[in-house]
């Protein structure tokens, strides 16, 4: 039985919140959050540090389960499967569709290949041999890593630059093909100049993928972003255009917050 | 598709019963020891009362008679020993290691620490009875006493004393390494010495920790048998002085379980015995463990 | 004058800890010197590699084999069985339930005090259940109770490696919709050397414990044939060895003392140095 090569069949659908409430251990940290998140579009989600904002996007992703003591309500639909209730089969499938580039770079202690391979594995996106070296390459290709890690490829993956490393993260993500792609504050770990080849990058990537950025570097945001989400203290404030937000803030808060009065 | 993934969230499913049933048994583990031993010993409790167990002197097996008074004074004061004489050597070691030392040091200390602990309990038995023992009985006893064989509450508490400093000076060490430089440097800049440093910041900041490890070291300490049956002499009596022999309670578990079976309510002692080791060790390191758990998420 | 008591205190502790560091390297000095000294004075080829001859407690002829063999059967058999049973329980530790669970603070808590209940208590305690399923004092016997006695020290020992790792590299696994029996092949995978370590200081600990295994695998002058066949094990040759009178039987348990002390040494030693893990005592 010869397996062809899967590829995902890719919906443009929003990532769209629902009255979504967050505590951990009584705490409220998210409070009713309601947003629309575009397909094939940057959207940044901004705000001052503590304000959930990563919280928030680990909801997205259900990260939020390896938390004790957490308790959420609302939804979170993806089409018509809602993130906050799925488990078992919908839950890892969901994972898959919506990945998370972490603000550290994490690389799995593995090799450069198998880093990029291991998601392709789990999910059984393609068998082992040609085909999942050809996959590999791709990905690779995908971040412009592939000219780097050239002849050393089964070397481990730590080895490589902070900067490569990042990209390689996204490499490893793109790799199960997923619709979304989460970035907790992606580039904060790096250099000015790996930061900007990562931003190129998503840029370059939102024709195929629907990315959420967080970001407390309001000029990355202003470069990039389509949408933009204001979070202060657990609570949406402010969405809209990247226009609309950076240049006609309705809210006083936000025109604080974009005049640096408090970050 | 569905279906491979639906086997992979199976097995997941499978593995996590599997490993929470391990986990739940573990907790029945230590229930089912208590109750076994309390079922065992209970001929005994059921015309005695604990308290008369206890402080009862007479130990004649085959008329009935189980005073545990001396087991228990041995137990007690081999452990006092035992515990006054580790305590100031492993603290000292341990500021040492971790405040004064230079490199060469404790590449020395460190594996000696190591060789302490990996030891085998007969092994100190093997060496307090062919250094301590005729140390002791030679040329230590004969300034004080008449006569002493050498295999005395003295003896036992020297050996347990070694055995237990591996566990105390990493205990301490561990503690002491985890108080913040800062605060050391911050004491250093308004001139005091590195022993008032010690004393004040390093030391005052790690005593909850440092009461624990001392609880568990008394825990350890109650409970080691070879090496101490070795050197303790056993006979069943109130020791006098540290020339004299005694007798724990691990060393008379360990001595007489080939004939308890022969002598009515001997087995019941016996048991006894072992949960009153039970019960002890399990209420110190309960304690102990709980405040270093406490200690160490402060960090 | 306040001034002066400041240095002499420092002086007077000084002192103190170089007693104090000296009394402990004399300590471990004079212990292997007598070990050592007394056991090349009495080793033979013969005694590790015979069987007793003509009654082991008296004649002093043959050697101590049985009680080397029993020994690495009892160890080797219960260092399977632990692994089966602490490691499931470790990784359910730290990959299956999640970080601060109450659960675990508890299991950790118990397998603390399991890790601090006396040997002597353990064999009790397998012997009053032996009585109650009649079972006789055996190999078998033996195997159980040192399996008993090493989980904890192998629970405790991997689960303190396994902390180490890194939680946000599970988060990534979790991320890409790996399963917890995916993540935890990464994880296992990458804590193997710990693992190992942890294993061959707590296979340490087991093969030199005496107390345990004296209720329950009774004596033999046979390597054992049957599960159901008692055993000797060196620990408790040595102890029975020097308390018989003729000095030529002591020497046997010299002899065994030092071979003891060498597989010991070089299994904790070994295990403490492959992962550089030094003095971690409380393991």
């Amino acid at each position: 039985m010869a397996m062809k090569e899967r590829t995902v069949k890719r919906t443009a659908q929003p990532l769209v919140v629902k009255n979504l409430n967050l505590s951990i251990g009584g705490t409220p940290i998210l409070k009713n959050i309601n947003l629309e998140l575009p397909a094939h579009k940057i959207t940044c989600i901004v705000g001052p540090s503590g304000c959930g904002k990563s919280t928030l996007l680990k909801t997205l992703n259900r990260l939020t389960d390896m938390t004790d003591d957490v308790h959420i309500e609302g939804s979170v639909l993806l089409g018509d499967q809602d993130i906050i209730k799925a488990s078992g089969v919908e839950l890892i499938e969901l994972r898959r569709r919506i990945g998370l580039v972490p603000q550290q770079p994490t690389p799995l202690p593995m090799s450069i290949y198998d880093n990029v391979a291991y998601g392709r594995r789990i999910h059984k996106l393609s068998r082992a041999g040609r085909q999942m070296h050809k996959s590999v390459l791709r990905y690779l290709n995908a971040v412009g890593l592939v000219t780097e890690v050239k002849g050393k490829l089964h070397s481990s993956a730590s080895r490589l630059s902070i900067g490569q490393q990042q990209r390689l993260c996204l490499a490893r993500s793109l790799a199960v093909e997923p619709e979304y792609i989460l970035a907790d504050e992606a580039t904060s770990a790096l250099d000015p100049i790996s930061s900007r080849t990562v931003e190129d990058l998503f840029v370059k990537l939102k024709e195929d993928y629907s990315i959420i950025m967080v970001t407390h570097t309001l000029s990355q945001a202003q470069r990039i972003a389509d949408y933009v989400v204001f979070i202060y203290m657990g609570e949406v404030v402010e969405t809209g255009t990247a226009d609309q937000v950076f240049n006609h803030p309705q809210h006083e808060l936000t025109q604080n917050y974009l005049k640096g009065i408090f970050s | 598709m569905i279906h491979r993934n639906r086997r992979r969230v199976r097995r997941d499913k499978t593995s996590a019963i599997v490993m929470m049933v391990m986990v739940i048994a573990s907790f029945a583990f230590v229930a089912a020891m208590a109750v076994g031993l309390y079922l065992k010993a209970q001929p005994l409790l059921s015309d005695h009362s604990i308290w008369q167990l206890l402080t009862a002197r007479e130990w004649k097996p085959s008329q009935n008679e189980f005073g545990f008074l001396p087991f228990v004074m041995s137990t007690l004061l081999v452990t006092a020993i035992a515990l006054l004489l580790a305590l100031p050597l492993s603290f000292f070691t341990a500021v040492y290691l971790t405040e004064y030392a230079r490199t060469w040091v404790k590449k020395l200390v460190y594996p000696a620490l190591d060789i302490l602990a990996s030891l085998p309990s007969v092994i100190y038995g093997v060496w307090g009875t062919l250094l301590i023992v005729p140390l002791i009985s030679k040329h230590i006893a004969p300034h004080f006493v008449e006569f002493s064989s050498g295999y005395t509450l003295l003896a036992s508490g020297l050996v347990l004393c070694v055995m237990v400093l591996p566990l105390m000076v990493s205990l301490f060490v561990e503690l002491f390494s985890a108080v913040p430089n800062q605060l050391r440097e911050a004491s250093t800049a308004m001139g005091a010495t590195p022993w008032q440093t010690t004393r004040r910041v390093v030391v005052r900041s790690s005593i909850p920790g440092m009461i624990a490890a001392v609880v568990l070291a008394v825990s350890k300490a109650m409970g080691e048998t070879i090496a101490v049956l070795m050197v303790c002499g056993n006979m069943p009596q109130i020791p006098h002085s540290v020339f004299d022999a005694c007798y724990p309670l691990p060393a008379l578990l360990a001595n007489n379980y080939g004939e308890m079976l022969s002598v009515p309510r001997y087995e019941a002692a016996l048991m006894f015995s072992a949960l009153i080791l039970f019960v002890v060790v399990l209420l110190f390191n309960l304690i102990s463990r709980i405040i270093l758990n406490r200690v160490k998420a402060k960090d | 004058m306040k001034l002066k008591s400041k240095y002499v205190s420092e002086v007077l502790v000084r002192a103190l800890m170089i007693l104090s560091i000296v009394a402990v390297v004399a300590f471990v000095i004079s212990i292997l010197y007598i070990i050592f000294h007394k056991g090349i004075q009495s080793i033979t080829w013969a005694m590790i590699t015979q069987l007793p001859q003509g009654g082991f407690f008296i004649s002093g002829e043959g050697g101590f084999l049985n009680a080397i063999v029993g020994s690495l059967y009892i160890v080797l058999a219960a260092t399977v069985l632990g692994l089966l049973i602490s490691v499931p329980i470790v990784v359910y530790l730290n990959i299956y339930l999640k970080k601060d669970s109450r659960l675990g603070y508890f299991c950790r808590l118990t397998f603390d005090v399991l890790y601090g209940i006396p040997s002597i208590v353990y064999g009790a305690f397998a012997f009053i259940i032996m009585i109650a399923v009649g079972m006789k004092p055996s190999l078998l016997a033996g195997i159980v109770v040192t399996t008993m006695l090493i989980i904890p020290i192998m629970v405790r020992s991997m689960d303190e490696v396994a902390r180490e790792f890194p939680r946000r590299l599970l988060d990534v696994t979790y991320s890409m919709g790996a399963t917890r029996w995916e993540a935890m092949r990464v994880v296992l995978r990458q804590i193997m050397p710990g693992l190992t370590t942890a294993t061959l200081l707590s296979v340490g600990r087991a093969i030199g414990d005496t107390a345990a295994v004296m209720f329950t695998a009774g004596f033999s002058d046979f390597i054992p044939k049957t599960l159901g066949q008692q055993t000797a094990t060196l620990p408790l040759s040595i102890f029975n060895l020097l308390t018989m009178p003729s000095a030529k039987v002591q020497e046997k348990a010299y002899a065994a003392a030092l071979v003891l002390t060498i597989i010991v040494l070089i299994i904790s030693l070994t295990g403490r140095y492959l992962s550089g893990r030094v003095s971690k005592n409380k393991i």
